[in-house]
């Protein structure tokens, strides 16, 4: 035989290579290992004898995709919104059709014809889904998901099934049944089984009354179990996070005791990292201004151990200006975390539709900016020269005794 | 001397704050629930009394609110590690007279204790921040929508809070800005009426979405 179980392993695509006119056929053979003159001698068929092959041909046209990883001309469409115009004119275009070959008599009979379109659009969708190798995974959520512990996820949430995966099956098999029902009524078969329907619909109808309450019961039962679940994992994580963070560095405390300044740094550490964590979804320092400002702060904190509080007002993505701008202020507070001996640095930063502004105040002894020696490179290039060649400015205020602050200006 | 009364639901930041605060002000009492604290501040009838934001059963906002509906003249001040914009706007809105965090050091807190008391409004740089962020979205609205006595910071007031989001004290903002302090408290108090008054949506924002108020 020369069907090879690779080839039986492939989804269904269109060979428009070997095809004649969108390699439906040659596809098909190549799936199932059948010779493509077969399916159209048949399809040829099925055209003349009311229209039927060429309408299976264009639904597959439409529902398979070509081989080489285009999606489907039916995806590629669906997106669009005149597609449903065109989707709605195809339709009756293909009705007025058959109804001129069911007029011309080149017909099998209403039993047939009928059922065998419905059926075939139905099937085709249903195969399309199955053959899809994994049904598309659910897009994850852009932002990180907060984990507060007074707020748990939504529990229902996990409950739900992929929804994109159940539409067009539903939709095929709604199609196909209603293909069978048609050629059953069509061909007075439903007739004796009219009254076994109306019965079944009664009982059906009288155990829902009876058995809706419990199985509601047991539904939210489920879910409540559910909930209790998530919940506990939640309070899991937690601990897992104090253990990692809290517990830790209270240990470490305690070994430092001694040392009031390491013990200083390590709590604030500890407290701007439960800060980011409890905060959740933060922007990451390279997206953010105000997280970039925040994140060289805490560097310069932890390198000089001096406390450094910051307050931003506004924010704003970081571009090539805000960087150079991050970069001035990281060397403004690495002059005040060293020349104020050990006093809390102020960063202020107000992020304006036109201009953003930052100040780094400090409580130190204070100098006479004039008389800073031409040599002070971090200064002169890092502040002055930096701001200068992103059209921004750079100001000392300063007098012996009442400490400096540094005022950053950029325009946006 | 000045008289507070403590609530907190940190057994060792209590004491801690007493210990800070001995010989600078006069502790009364101290409180670790909601309810506890509704009573004894009924009780001691303190100057001021030093409320942190964040506590079970409703925080500092709860206790402001059963407190006011019979001592309508109580001040309170919010001492608090809380960081969110949300939490700290709230606790003003329902009537505290100023937010403070706890790593305040004790004469600084005793100093902001005494000014409360004596009816000032007393601004951290960090609060002075959020107030700024929360009336930076009314620059933009139509004229027609926007009550400029409640809703907008006048360009003095804006001027002043940031002098003090960039960690100066009111009497070197007085100083810079050639006005008294008395000038510059008025300006803050200013500034606390507007955010306890206003409707404007942004103010109200983040409370409404976190539902601390309905």
């Amino acid at each position: 035989m020369s069907a090879v179980p690779a080839q039986q392993q492939q989804p269904l695509r269109r060979d428009v290579k070997d095809g004649i006119v969108a390699g439906v056929c040659s596809g098909i053979a190549k799936r199932y290992g059948i010779d493509p003159i077969i399916l159209r001698v048949v399809l040829g068929a099925a055209t003349l004898a009311g229209g039927t092959g060429l309408i299976v041909y264009l639904l597959a046209w439409a529902l398979v995709p070509e081989q080489g990883g285009r999606s489907p001309s039916w995806a590629r469409l669906a997106g669009r919104r005149e597609t449903w115009l065109i989707l709605t004119g195809g339709t009756f275009l293909l009705l007025s059709m058959l109804l001129l070959l069911r007029e011309w008599g080149l017909w099998f009979s209403d039993a047939i014809v009928w059922p065998v379109l419905l059926a075939g659009g139905g099937a085709a969708l249903i195969w399309r889904q199955s053959a899809a190798s994994a049904p598309p995974a659910e897009p994850e959520p852009a932002a990180p998901v907060r984990t507060r512990p007074d707020r748990p996820a939504d529990p229902l949430r996990a409950l739900r099934l992929p929804t994109p995966a159940l539409g067009p099956a539903a939709i095929g098999a709604g199609l196909v049944i209603a293909a069978a029902l048609v050629f059953l009524w069509l061909n007075d078969a439903l007739a004796p089984a009219r009254d076994v329907v109306l019965a079944v619909l009664v009982v059906v109808a009288a155990l829902t009354l009876i058995l809706a309450p419990w199985w509601l019961r047991l539904v939210r039962g489920l879910s409540a179990e559910r909930a209790e679940r998530i919940r506990s994992q939640e309070r899991a994580e937690l601990a897992a996070h104090l253990h990692d963070s809290v517990l830790q560095t209270l240990a470490l405390v305690q070994k430092r005791a001694g040392d009031p300044r390491a013990v200083a740094n390590l709590a604030r550490r500890q407290e701007r990292e439960l800060r980011a964590w409890l905060d959740g979804g933060r922007p990451d320092p390279g997206d953010s201004l105000a997280s970039s400002l925040e994140a060289a702060a805490a560097e310069v904190e932890e390198t000089h151990g001096v406390p450094i509080d910051v307050v931003a007002v506004g924010d704003a993505p970081v571009d090539e200006r805000g960087a150079a701008l991050v970069a001035a202020v990281r060397e403004a507070l690495v002059n005040a975390a060293k020349f104020a001996g050990g006093a809390p640095v102020q960063l202020y930063a107000e992020v304006g539709e036109e201009r953003t502004e930052v100040f780094v105040r400090d409580r130190g002894p204070g100098f006479d900016p004039d008389t800073v020696p031409e040599d002070r490179r971090g200064l002169r290039e890092s502040i002055y020269g930096r701001m200068d060649r992103h059209g921004g400015r750079a100001v000392v205020h300063s007098a012996p005794g009442a400490g400096t602050e540094v005022e950053l200006v950029i325009e946006r | 001397m000045t008289s507070v009364v403590i609530v907190d639901d940190h057994h060792l930041f209590r004491a801690g704050v007493r210990a800070e605060l001995d010989g600078l002000v006069d502790v009364l009492g101290d409180a670790a629930t909601v309810e506890d604290a509704v009573r004894a501040v009924l009780e001691a009838k303190p100057d001021v009394v030093l409320l942190d934001v964040q506590m079970p059963g409703g925080g500092g906002v709860e206790v402001i609110r059963q407190v006011a509906a019979r001592a309508p003249a109580q001040r309170f001040l919010a001492l608090s590690v809380s960081d969110a914009a949300e939490d700290v706007i709230a606790i003003i809105r329902a009537g505290a007279r100023g937010y403070v965090t706890k790593t305040i050091s004790g004469t600084e807190l005793a100093d902001a204790v005494r000014r409360v008391a004596e009816g000032d409004a007393v601004f951290s740089p960090r609060l002075a921040g959020f107030v700024l962020d929360a009336f930076a979205g009314t620059a933009s609205l139509p004229p027609a929508e926007v009550d400029p006595e409640l809703d907008q910071l006048s360009p003095r007031e804006r001027e002043v809070l940031r002098h003090i989001a960039r960690g100066y004290l009111y009497k070197e903002i007085a100083l810079r800005l050639s006005i008294s302090q008395k000038t510059v408290e008025a300006h803050v108090s200013a500034v606390l009426r507007k955010l306890q008054l206003s409707n404007r949506h942004e103010l109200s924002r983040w409370a409404v979405e976190r539902r601390l108020i309905e």
